[in-house]
Parts: structure tokens; sequence; C-alpha cells
């Protein structure tokens, strides 16, 4: 079994702070990190490497430093990565992001490709339906749970309401959750092995067959017109006394504002 | 592409067995403002089976004419045949804006088909508006965790898509006497269509937790300690009448269920009072809650960025205030009580 797992590397947003002052982010010293639904569907092809044999190829689009993230995956126990990285490719939204993956992954041989559901700092969820289209492969999005029948795969797939129990035949396209899994640490021999041995494949454009009207921010039917952050609320009044007192002046408040 | 030729604001109704889902009807809020200012009309688009009855609900509501398609194979939803359905129902009507609710159905559907038609889509706007000098959708949403907000456009592709977060647009006031054409929308579906078989569909019956439409929310974070003590910040909330919610770093303890948490990876929510007990603020969270009416913080760390929304911070151990404060709440209810006596 040949699965291809898209990742991306994100700055981890749960370390991000706003300056009081400016309203504006603090992004210094803030970790690169694989993105979290990405991780879990990395961790679900290893298991499947695991339990039936599979080769595992990891691929990402972005700059060269996010090699880091493939090497990481690599040292879990990956056994390819693929970084796809070219200027032509800065400035894509999902559309030309999903154009650009689709092409590359034409070139590899696969039987099912995972890619996390959405990534932490943009929080789209596009990306994923969007290179299933591409590939024309059916796809099943929000997966939690997955297992292989034959030449097809029994899935789990979430609403806020339920879930379906929902079969698939190969070759498709699957978004993970976070949820799904608690994806493994780095092994040492992994480490080892990543560094050592593995080595990560470099694509630029001239590598992948793609109309060149359908990448980068000249592809990208959407545009940023702008970005500002919102202006923090002014805080309001901050009381440092004993849990008693603070009781009793959360209650005159209430009141006041004829919450209760 | 001449883009002058996509007239009118169209609307995808997300039915769930037949019932429409509250998501559509504040679309169709924002889709009659949207189409005020174009001075287009509104477009409902229903797809499902057996749903013929309840489609006048949607003029109503704000829509100017309600397309459905009814197909055994729309009953419940599979991304093929409403990708299928919807790209065509696009592609003959040629609508200028598509909106859909950014919901667990949206988010798969809405990418599918924008990679069809080759248009842009917008995720998650929270906000949405006509730039008065060209005409273009303005689609603003929150993105890198929550506190940048990107105003995103789609010059020269149409429809102009977007999903919209559930919770964040106001509901017209329903007219009845309003009306409106309805037409169905024939396209050819068969078992062909159908590339992801269901084995199974599931409806969780757990206690309907719905926080996004309770007025007063109490919200639990890592500094209650540990999960027993949810039980602690329910009682506060039944006083209050209100709900009990939660910050992504417990829920992903697995301390409550994914269904109470507030933030930009769980829901926005709005309510009247929140009260946030021993949660730091991350930017994440304070993007789903901020635009609470009335803040109510308590947390030991008085550097915590909770406070800088908080209309009112107490800066204390949660586990000592919160008892004390359902002590004072009872206490003052049962004065009351007796001076209406």
């Amino acid at each position: 079994m040949k699965i291809v797992v898209c990742i991306k590397q994100v700055p981890d947003t749960t370390e991000v702070r706003l300056d009081p002052k400016t309203g504006t982010l603090i992004r210094e010293g803030v970790p690169s990190i694989i993105n979290p639904d990405d991780k879990s569907g990395l961790e679900a092809a290893l298991r499947l490497k695991d339990e039936i044999g599979a080769k595992v190829t990891v691929i990402t689009m972005g700059p060269p430093q996010a090699e880091k993230a493939l090497k990481e995956a690599l040292a879990m126990g990956a056994d390819e990565a693929i970084l796809l990285s070219d200027r032509a490719f800065a400035g894509a939204d999902t559309w030309a992001t999903s154009s650009t993956l689709a092409a590359a992954i034409r070139k590899l041989d696969y039987d099912l490709i995972i890619a996390g559901r959405q990534a932490i700092d943009g929080d789209t969820a596009q990306v994923g339906p969007q290179i299933a289209e591409h590939l024309n492969l059916p796809q099943v999005s929000y997966v939690e749970d997955l297992e292989r029948d034959g030449d097809s795969l029994i899935l789990k797939r979430v609403f806020e309401d339920g879930y379906h129990k929902v079969k698939v035949k190969m070759p498709c396209l699957i978004t993970t959750l976070s949820e799904m899994n608690k994806p493994r640490y780095m092994s040492v021999s992994g480490v080892l092995d990543a560094y050592r041995e593995k080595e990560v494949i470099k694509w630029t454009l001239d590598d992948i067959e793609v109309n060149k009207e359908h990448i980068g921010l000249k592809g990208s039917p959407t545009k940023v017109k702008k970005s500002f952050t919102k202006g923090a609320k002014a805080a309001g009044k901050k009381f440092e006394v004993t849990p008693q007192e603070g009781a009793k002046i959360i209650v005159e408040k209430l009141k006041e504002k004829y919450i209760i | 592409m001449n883009i002058s030729e996509y007239k009118g604001v169209y609307v995808f109704v997300e039915q769930r067995e037949g019932e429409i889902q509250k998501v559509s009807l504040e679309l169709l809020g924002k889709a009659r403002e949207l189409a005020d200012k174009l001075n287009e009309k509104v477009t409902a688009v229903v797809l499902g089976y057996d749903i013929k009855d309840d489609l006048n609900e949607l003029i109503y509501y704000g829509a100017d004419e309600v397309l459905y398609t009814d197909d055994e194979l729309l009953k419940v939803y599979m991304t093929e045949p409403y990708t299928k359905v919807l790209s065509e129902v696009i592609s003959a009507n040629k609508p200028e804006i598509v909106l859909i609710g950014a919901t667990a159905i949206g988010r798969d559907l809405a990418p599918r088909v924008s990679a069809r038609i080759y248009t842009g889509l917008t995720a998650d706007c929270t906000s949405l508006d006509i730039d008065e000098e060209n005409k273009n959708l303005l689609m603003t949403r929150p993105a890198f965790g929550g506190n940048i907000m990107a105003t995103i456009v789609c010059p020269d592709h149409r429809p102009q898509m977007s999903t919209v977060r559930p919770g964040v647009m106001t509901i017209c006031e329903k007219d009845e006497s309003r009306i409106g054409d309805i037409k169905e929308f024939k396209v050819e579906l068969s078992e062909k269509d159908v590339n992801v078989e269901i084995l199974e569909v599931v409806k969780e019956e757990k206690e309907r937790i719905n926080i996004e439409e309770a007025d007063v929310l109490v919200s639990g974070g890592r500094g209650i300690g540990q999960p027993d003590n949810f039980k602690m910040l329910k009682e506060l909330a039944d006083l209050l009448k209100g709900q009990v919610s939660a910050s992504r770093a417990v829920v992903d303890a697995g301390w409550i269920d994914r269904d109470h948490q507030v933030g930009q990876t769980g829901k926005t929510v709005r309510p009247g009072l929140y009260i946030a007990c021993g949660i730091s603020g991350a930017i994440q969270h304070l993007a789903g809650m901020e635009e609470s009416e009335f803040i109510v913080a308590i947390n030991k760390d008085p550097g915590a960025p909770i406070f800088e929304v908080a209309d009112v911070g107490i800066v204390g151990d949660v586990n000592k205030v919160v008892p004390l404060l359902i002590e004072e709440l009872k206490m003052s209810s049962v004065k009351e009580e007796k001076a209406q006596k």
C-alpha cells in the first residue's frame, strides 16, 4: 500500500500572544510545528504501515525551512519526504496551493492520500477537498477512525450531531482530525536515520507539470485586500482581593448590569 | 469570464433529516442585506429528498426565490452528489455570490465546488460587505489563530464564494407576507455519482449542547485543576440559567466533550454573560468569546490575557471564588424572595 501524507509547517499559534500595548502579534520565539491535524494523519499512515505494511511519503509545499517538518516526519517513521518549494508558488491561496500539490502528487504512486482537516494558522479546511477534486478522487473529510478492508477503507466521518460510517474504494483522499490518535514521538534511531540516511527530495516548478496560470499569487482567485488586528477591547477593572470579596464584587456587578 | 453576467446572491440551505439548519436562516438574513445593496435577488438553494413542504419558510426569512433539487440520493449528505448538483446550479444560473454555512457539511462541500468551477472560496467568514467602489464582496475572516483579521476579495472570478461561521449573522424577522417563486432544478443523479458508500448513520443522542444559543456561559479552563470541578461550574451555570462551556486545553485533555469548546477551533459565542473560570485566554479562545456582552474572569495569574477583555476580573483561586459566588447568589435570591413577600 502506498500512502501520501500532506503536511504543513505552521507557527504554534497557541504560543502566540498579543502585545497588549500595540495590539500586534508577538511572533518572535514562536516555535514551528507540524500542523496537529496533519500529524495525526501521518500517525494514521504510520499505523497502517506497522499493521499491514505501507510506503509512507510525506509532502509539503513551503519555504526552504519547511524541510525541518519533513525531517521530523522522517524521524517518526515516514519513508520518503518531498519539499515542494519555489518562489513561483509563493502567495498561493487554497485554490493555487491545491493545484500545485495535486500536480506533484500526480507524479507519485498512491492508494491513499491523507491531509489534515485544517491548519491552525489558516483554519480553512479547503486544501484537502480541493486536491481531491483536482485529482478527481473520492474524498472523505473529518475522519476520526480508519480501518482497511481489502481495496477499500472503512471510515468514521464526524459531524456536529453524530457520525457516518462509510466505505470508500481506494484510491481516495481523506482529511483527518487531531482527535483520531496521539502521534508517536520521534525515536532516537528515527532521528539518526532522518538526518544520516534519508534525504529530503526537493522539487521546484521545473519538476512538476502544472499550468503556470494555476499557481502562486497569479493563480489565486482570492486576494488579501487588507489585514488588521482587532483593536483590543478596553480592559475592565481587575480586583486583587480575597475570594469572599471577589464573590461579592461579581454579584454586585451582575446586579448593576441587571444580569441577575 | 465575463463577470458582469453573474447576478444574484445564492444561499446553500443545509437540511439534516429534512430540518433546515439555523445557520442557513442566518445566511438568508445576510444575503438579503447584500442583495439590497447590489439591487439583486436572493435565491435559496435546497438539496434533499421529500423536502417540498417547508420551502415557503425560506421566502419568509428573506429569499426572493427558492430552487430545490429533490432526489433520493440527496437525502443524506454525500460529497459527490451534492457537489454535482450545486456546481450545476451555479453553472446554469451564474450567481454573483454564493454563501454556505461553515459546518462539517459546508466545509466539505464548498471547497470541492470551488475547485470544480475554478473560483475563489473564503473560509469561515465573520463579516461580509459590499465594496462601494467596485461592488466586490468584502469577506472578512479571522486568521492566525484568531487575532489577525483579513479582508479577502475575489476580483476576477465568479461567483464569489464564502463559508460563514454559524452564530455570527443575524436572522431576519420572519415575514409571512413575503412571496416568492419556488422552482425545481432538475439534475440527473445516478448510483454512478455515489463514490462513498454510507454504511451507517449515527445520531449521537447526547444531551443537546448548544453553547452558541446560551445567554449565560460558565466556562472552565485548566485553572479549575481537575475534571470533577466542572460540577461546581455546572451548579453556578444552573443558578444563572446558563450552560457550561470550556477552553480547548481541557477539551483536548478529555475533561469535557468537544461540543463545549469555545474558540477559534471551537464555537464562537456571544452570550449576555460569560464567566471565564481558570481560563488564561489564549488568543484562539478570546476570538471565540470576546464579543460577549459582559465578561467576568476569575484567574490566579494577574497577567493572564483573559483580563484584557474582561469587564470584571477577579485575581484569585477559581476553586475558592466559585463556591463562594454560588453561596452569594443563593443568598441574594433568598433575600429577593423574602423582599417580594
